[in-house]
């Protein structure tokens, strides 16, 4: 019996460790997809007040694609957190945009409470009253 | 000639009901009549106005708290997918 729980929590070590391993490694590895990179530098995309992209600009196609894959990408990372969270996708997702707009970077767009499109100053970030 | 019709239908329609049998009855529809009206436009009232305010309110109330909540957990999230965000 105990032989049997040893071995039975070391292949859940291992499991972990190889999930863990298989899941830090790409995140740690892989930066932002160029064309998503260029179109935050040159504010043609900017970060909504929902927690996903948004098109400051008409995109074109190619861009469209991209961004629509890394919201997409985005949901589904909301939708397991969220759940791990007992939390709804839109909550947790309204928390991640709360801390997506104060992480941009001079220069870049984000969303302000009344929707407008604003570039992100030297200050603080226009946000929702409800941001932490 | 109409005038006279007018009055003639008129007249004898509202005196006979006030003075025979529409006297109590004619009461109390007066003295309900504020009653009446007090809970139609209570009704009204008690519907419309706080509708939008308890809505909003709530929203902002619960998401205030959970955003608090989730906030941490959040961060990590942005920190470890740094492809997507």
């Amino acid at each position: 019996m105990t032989m049997v729980s040893m071995r039975k929590s070391l292949a859940a070590l291992a499991a972990t460790g190889l999930m863990l391993g298989t899941i830090a490694v790409p995140a740690s590895a892989q930066n932002r997809d160029p064309a998503y990179a260029a179109a935050r530098a040159s504010g043609q995309v900017g970060e909504k007040m929902d927690g996903y992209l948004g098109y400051v600009t008409p995109p074109a196609p190619t861009l469209r694609a991209v961004v629509e894959d890394i919201n997409i990408k985005r949901k589904a990372v909301y939708a397991e957190k969220a759940q791990a969270n007992k939390a709804t996708v839109e909550e947790y997702a309204l928390t991640s945009g709360c801390l997506l707009i104060a992480q941009t970077k001079p220069g870049e767009k984000y969303q302000a409470p009344d929707g407008s499109w604003q570039t992100r100053g030297n200050g603080p970030p226009l946000r929702d009253s409800r941001c932490p | 000639m109409r005038s006279i019709e007018l009055t003639r239908s008129a007249n004898p329609a509202t005196i006979f009901r006030m003075r025979k049998s529409g006297s109590q009855f004619g009461r109390r529809l007066l003295l309900a009549a504020p009653l009446v009206l007090g809970l139609a436009t209570g009704g009204c009232i008690s519907v419309k106005a706080p509708d939008k305010p308890i809505v909003i309110e709530l929203n902002i109330n619960i998401k205030q708290e959970v955003v608090y909540r989730l906030a941490q957990d959040a961060n990590n999230t942005i920190e470890s997918n740094p492809d997507i965000f």
